[in-house]
């Protein structure tokens, strides 16, 4: 039986499915003949919830570090919360209610609370509460939790949804894969799956249903197919799918350490692109030469108030150091927009992608930005930074931004902090004004990288997350292509070097082009990079440059597709 | 005995900070009360503190009563005036 769900962490696995069915918690409404039993039978829960939750911040503090396991601490805390505890033993004493029905009036009536709270961050911590307490009732309840480190064999878990705290308890050896009924790419189990590398296919719906414990199951993480209890011939058939896929790992895994260098020994920057100091693993097991594009914004994202000076010092700094001495391109915030936060109250706009973002908003409110320029700055003496600057459109915005950053620096200066000398200060490349003005920007900045997703839909007027015309977002538009060459020509000629991040810096496809028309650094995905490196490796630049004059005698978009595919199956 | 303090933090009252006050506040016999505006909750239940949804800069009155009261309401006073840094 076949099953499609959301692909969310890669790989292919055919292993023994171990399906994670919790009884429903069903309550007794019937009063207590012995109150005090009662009371005893409370606490006895209490006391059994609060070892569990200290096993699994134990579990979460090895596997995921204290921030992770922070959380589980807070849990313990309300699982002996007085005003909780004290509510539910009045109601057994003075209403000689049960204790599971008492629980379940003072939890519904805390979830109430926080529910109603004007404040998205309160709101959400119902679900705290909501998981606090179903635990309790579960150990009230005698319903043993199954604990899975204690099955032998390696399995497939299958389960509704995974909470926090049961992820967190996961050993990454023994769980061969996850398959969940609801749950998507950017929700918590599949972040969890993703860093811990476990396969994992979500959203399947029916999974629990149609599974049942020791059944077989085969899926494939990247596609996101599910085939529930296979036959001897397709398990065979995924088992040969995985072992070519483990073997093209192998052979990727095999160039870490290797140069980033054409067959003719042309050496280029293959960098990551990462959204927290929490990428860096990531960063370091594919052999980044460095982080070509820190977005900030997402320290800024789902959370009721902007991060501190200190707080954004501090994950700067721990990305500059991590990197020992390789560069870290950090771009200061672009958001607004499509990517609203709530505390900077921007508003709704008509058209967010031409609106108010990024510097438009950061020049406006220096009490923001200026705590993010102070912080860069203080981190530069750990490492080598580079700071960028989002969208662009004119000289006299970078003018009015390295103002900024020069008074940043000055008001650091007077109170004796420590910054570095030299920073290289960069222009990303997104509006085609940018693009076009390139040789003038070149001339007033350090560095220029071109992001590709906003040039496209900007150079094409096309709205990327509007699926009607989502036809026209052409990363080999012809016009996209000539304008990514003015900009690495304009660097050139003023001497600084040029990069790339968005899609096409990670594009296998677009490799040997701008390999070609010589851009100095690649972004990307940093799981992206070894592939390339590879890819690198079957180019000499004489050949990549035929293949740019190829390209550029092109007129329509299809037909420098074509070209380029050809190159790619040519050397493959 | 009571005083009045400033929330400092940036977040207020949140799951941490409030945990960090709770910890704080139950390695006291005396009975911990918070209370904003009119308002008046239980110092030692992070549940409690947290469904006041104080932020930033609001008002609250630490009162504490038993044998080592004044030494409760300094200690959690400092507390809020560290922004939390236990």
């Amino acid at each position: 039986m076949q099953l499609s769900g959301k692909s969310a962490s890669s790989g292919i696995v055919v292993g023994r499915a171990l399906v994670l069915k919790i009884d429903p918690i069903v309550i007794d409404p019937a009063p207590t003949t012995n109150v005090d039993a009662e009371i005893k039978r409370f606490r006895a829960a209490l006391a059994k919830s609060k070892a569990d939750l200290g096993h699994v911040r134990d579990a979460a503090m090895a596997a995921m570090g204290a921030d992770k396991a922070a959380i589980f601490e807070s849990h313990m805390m309300l699982v002996e919360d007085p005003e909780l505890t004290g509510e539910v033993e009045a109601l057994i004493r003075g209403k000689n209610q049960n204790a599971a029905q008492a629980l379940s009036e003072v939890a519904a009536k805390f979830v109430a609370v926080f529910e109603a709270m004007d404040n998205e961050y309160m709101r959400e911590r119902a679900a705290d509460v909501r998981d606090v307490t179903l635990r309790m009732q579960r150990n009230l309840a005698g319903i043993e939790v199954p604990d899975l480190s204690t099955v032998k064999d390696p399995f497939v878990l299958v389960a509704h949804d995974l909470s926090p705290s049961e992820t967190a308890v996961m050993d990454p050896k023994k769980v061969l894969g996850i398959l969940t009924n609801v749950g998507g790419k950017t929700g918590h189990t599949a972040i969890v799956a993703r860093t811990l590398e476990i396969p994992a296919v979500l959203g399947l719906k029916r999974a629990t249903e149609v599974l049942k414990s020791g059944d077989w199951v085969a899926f494939d993480g990247d596609t996101g197919e599910v085939v529930a209890s296979p036959d001897e011939t397709t398990r065979a058939q995924f088992l040969r799918d995985r072992e070519r896929q483990q073997k093209d790992n192998v052979e990727l895994r095999a160039l870490v350490g290797q140069p980033n260098a054409s067959a003719d020994g042309v050496v280029v920057g293959l960098m990551g692109n990462i959204g927290s100091p929490q990428d860096l693993g990531v960063l370091k097991k594919y052999d980044a030469a460095g982080v070509g594009l820190f977005r900030t914004e997402f320290l800024f994202m789902d959370r009721p108030t902007m991060p501190s000076e200190d707080e954004q010092y501090e994950a700067y700094k721990t990305v500059l150091e991590s990197l020992a001495g390789k560069p870290a391109t950090i771009r200061t915030i672009d958001i607004g927009g499509d990517k609203p936060v709530p505390f900077m109250k921007i508003g709704k706009e008509e058209n967010p992608f031409l609106g108010y973002r990024a510097v438009r908003y950061c020049l406006d409110h220096p009490e923001l930005f200026g705590v993010q320029l102070r912080a860069l700055l203080r981190a530069s003496v750990h490492g080598h930074l580079k700071i960028m600057f989002p969208m662009i459109s004119s000289l006299e915005e970078l003018q009015r931004c390295k103002a900024q950053l020069e008074a940043a620096r000055a008001e650091l200066k007077a109170k004796g902090v420590a910054v570095a000398e030299k920073i290289p200060v960069g222009v990303m490349i997104e509006i085609p004004s940018a693009a076009v003005i390139s040789d003038i920007l070149a001339q007033n900045c350090d560095f220029l990288s071109i992001g590709t997703n906003d040039l496209i839909q900007y150079t094409v007027a096309v709205d990327r997350l509007n699926e009607r015309v989502q036809d026209l977002y052409d990363p080999f538009h012809p016009g996209v292509l000539r304008l990514i060459r003015t900009v690495i020509e304009n660097g050139h000629k003023y001497g600084v070097k040029v990069s790339m991040c968005g899609e096409m810096g990670g594009s296998p496809l677009h490799l040997p082009l701008l390999f070609g028309l010589g851009l100095d650094e690649f972004s990307m995905a940093p799981t992206s990079i070894l592939r390339l490196r590879r890819q690198l490796k079957g180019w000499k630049l004489p050949e990549a440059k035929a293949l740019v004059e190829e390209v550029f005698s092109k007129s329509r978009s299809q037909d420098i597709e074509a070209a380029l595919e050809r190159a790619r199956t040519a050397r493959a | 005995m009571e005083k009045t303090v400033r929330i400092l933090n940036d977040e207020g009252f949140h799951a941490r900070p409030a945990g960090v006050f709770v910890k704080k506040a139950s390695e006291f016999t005396s009975t911990i009360e918070v209370k904003a505006g009119e308002v008046t909750k239980n110092g030692k239940s992070i549940m409690a503190l947290m469904s006041l949804g104080l932020a930033k800069d609001a008002e609250i009155t630490i009162k504490a009563q038993g044998p080592d009261e004044a030494a409760a309401v300094d200690a959690c006073v400092d507390l809020v005036n560290k922004k939390f840094q236990a």
